[in-house]
């Protein structure tokens, strides 16, 4: 067997070459609808994007983005871009809930930062697009006017491209300020997939199933790139269908012969709590062998519930897995080796929180918490914990996450002045801790706030609120909160209201920031406190105390959050929604 | 069930559900017209864990490809569709 090639670009087209006829993808669009798409089909629908993107005057190394919805259009821009050269980014698709403008300007400021060449884009959207891009020196690309391709058109070289090139750029969803792009080579995303294969192989044979978007680090790798390096089958469901209807990721691993599969600790809840009996008459689950929980902090609970919840459908609780990682380290750095399950540590609550040590209890003792390992560091990566001074510490330590790894990456895309690693080490702003060579990991010191996989700046939220009449400028702060039920962290805002008060009632104003969050950011407040002046929290030198509000919102509301939605008590006594 | 409930008895338990459930602080008092899910009170996932209760409370089986935004945004929209189904 010739050697693997040393790009993406050229492994897809390699493998189209030798077997054009077999399924890549089986893709699930949002209204459930189901489509096969060859290696062979997509090669040439990838050969028809680079060479419409080339007749616009796009180049290697330019960036393009992805303005597209969950279809296999997607698949096609992406790997067209990448058979150029050029560098795409899947942009986060647009959905009902998202107010179109605010989208369409959230894309423009990206173009700006990232000097994007070109902008693919649904038909639909192609208008508002060429308008809102008039002015700089960007392309509209509408996936209507692209036809598939047989043969490189010239200018087409993927044979000539060079593995340290940039390979694919991800930005965080729905952020205006922040654009943190991250960049990775192909080198580094082939490194990346070899060790993590090494950790866990994935083979021909196998069959991902994804819900995840492909926007989204995991959904991407796990999703696509990886079964593509492997020469796998993937199954790419809508997330929006999956949310929807969470059984439909059940019934296409029983109908599809789904072996593996990656999703955020929520989404175990989500199946657990969602999925009716009724609906699962007939599944076999016997042929799954992993499914891997990562992209937000594992709970145990969650795991075991799952298992215990499917088991009598085939589910093997040796199939559950997890790991640990972010988009800087490619995808994931540390790894469960299988079989599964990952072990739990139990540890003193209180030294943890106290001592910052990790001293092991019996399970379930009084006192004890239990925290889900995250296996040990993929080959290649070094995970170390370090005190707030840089010093390493030693096992059972409690301290942040460190990462070293050939594929780490080294700054974001176009922002030398913002390094994503200090002498090779990575500093990840998670707490956590070491114990015979696994990783735990039991916090967060950065404000990042985590709701069912997706990463939310709080920095973004408050911006948000500063836009709603009524609310006090430099007066809102955002944070998350655990919730054990869901799985994942729950949204809070506490703001200020303007003194002396406006004129909206301020149920007014609880509605209208609720609405605006939705449509900026997509995500449902789990709680809004419209508190009066002086509530909030500041630094002395006047930055927001994101840490030190949570403290004081828990302290106040966490009771009272409870007895507000009691039987009968739901309908706005709370003395801190009426302002005196 | 020996009493077949009431369009205030759905509404009444559909909201409390939602509210101390699905809706973490205090809200003010929800409008039945309220939209749920796009006015941000509640996630669409929250559209499943609907369904979920509706056949445990009610015995109406709604099936997950009617539970969608369009269909169930509002406390009145949901009860409708329960009222439609519940034997009378």
């Amino acid at each position: 067997m010739s050697p693997r090639p040393e790009t993406l670009s050229a492994i897809l087209a390699a493998h189209a070459a030798r077997d054009p006829q077999r399924c890549l993808v089986r893709f699930v669009e949002e209204d459930g609808t189901r489509r096969d798409i060859t290696l062979g089909e997509l090669h040439d629908q990838a050969l028809g994007y680079a060479a419409a993107l080339r007749a616009l005057g796009v180049a290697p190394g330019d960036v393009v983005i992805l303005v597209l919805r969950h279809a296999p259009a997607v698949l096609d821009a992406f790997f067209g871009a990448m058979y150029l050269g050029a560098v795409p980014a899947i942009f986060s698709y647009l959905t009902e809930k998202l107010d179109p403008a605010v989208y369409a300007e959230q894309v423009r400021a990206l173009v700006a930062q990232s000097a994007a060449r070109a902008v693919i884009t649904f038909p639909e959207f192609t208008t508002t697009l060429v308008r809102l891009l008039a002015a700089v020196d960007c392309r509209v690309v509408s996936t209507a006017d692209v036809r598939p391709h047989p043969h490189a058109t010239d200018g087409v070289d993927i044979a000539a491209q060079v593995p340290d090139r940039l390979a694919l750029v991800q930005y965080t969803s729905g952020t205006t300020g922040l654009h943190k792009g991250v960049a990775h080579s192909h080198r580094a995303i082939l490194q990346f997939v070899d060790a993590y294969f090494a950790a866990f192989p994935m083979t021909r044979e196998d069959v991902v199933v994804s819900w995840l978007p492909l926007y989204h680090d995991m959904g991407l790798l796990a999703g696509l790139l990886m079964p593509l390096v492997a020469g796998a089958t993937t199954v790419l469901m809508s997330p929006f269908y999956w949310v929807r209807e969470p059984v439909t990721l059940l019934r296409a691993i029983h109908e599809l012969q789904g072996t593996l599969c990656w999703m955020p600790n929520f989404a175990f809840n989500h199946c657990v709590r969602s999925i009716r009996e009724r609906d699962l008459a007939g599944i076999d689950l016997r042929h799954w062998r992993a499914v891997f929980c990562g992209g937000e902090p594992v709970r145990w609970d969650a795991l075991e519930r799952f298992a215990a919840r499917f088991a009598p459908y085939g589910f093997r609780r040796r199939a559950l897995l997890a790991g640990y990682g972010m988009a800087e380290s490619v995808m994931a750095a540390t790894l469960v080796r299988a079989p599964g399950p990952p072990r739990v540590d139990w540890i003193d609550a209180h030294a943890l929180e106290v001592d910052r040590r990790a001293v092991p209890m019996a399970p379930n003792a009084p006192g004890a918490t239990s925290v889900v390992s995250n296996g040990p560091p993929l080959p290649g990566t070094t995970v170390a914990i370090i005190d707030a001074e840089g010093t390493p510490l030693a096992q059972r330590q409690v301290g942040e996450i460190t990462l070293s790894s050939p594929c780490l990456l080294p700054a974001y895309y176009r922002r030398p002045d913002l390094p994503a690693r200090h002498d090779g080490v990575l500093r990840t702003g998670d707490i956590g801790y070491l114990a015979d060579g696994e990783l735990y990991v039991c916090g967060r010191q950065k404000d990042l706030i985590i709701v069912g996989g997706r990463n939310l700046h709080p920095e973004d939220l408050e911006a948000i609120a500063e836009g709603v009449p009524g609310i006090r400028p430099g007066r809102a702060v955002a944070f998350g909160i655990v919730d054990e039920r869901l799985g994942t962290e729950r949204v809070v805002m506490v703001c200020e209201l303007r003194d002396p008060p406006s004129a909206a009632p301020v149920r007014q104003i609880d509605r209208a920031l609720r609405r605006a969050v939705l449509q900026r950011v997509d995500v449902a407040l789990g709680d809004l406190r419209l508190v009066d002046r002086g509530w909030v929290l500041k630094t002395s030198n006047g930055k927001m105390a994101r840490a030190a509000n949570r403290q004081k919102y828990l302290a106040t509301f966490a009771r009272t959050a409870a007895a507000a939605t009691a039987p009968g008590t739901a309908s706005g006594h709370d003395a801190h929604t009426q302002p005196r | 069930m020996t009493r077949t409930p009431s369009r205030d008895d759905v509404r009444d338990q559909l909201k409390a559900f939602i509210c101390q459930e699905l809706i973490a602080g205090p809200v003010g008092d929800l409008a039945d017209d309220e939209p749920l899910i796009t006015g941000g009170f509640i996630d669409s996932f929250c559209l499943a864990q609907i369904g979920v209760f509706i056949e445990t409370r009610f015995g109406v089986y709604i099936p997950d490809p009617d539970l969608t935004v369009e269909q169930m945004d509002t406390l009145a929209q949901m009860v409708s569709r329960v009222m439609r189904d519940l034997k009378g």
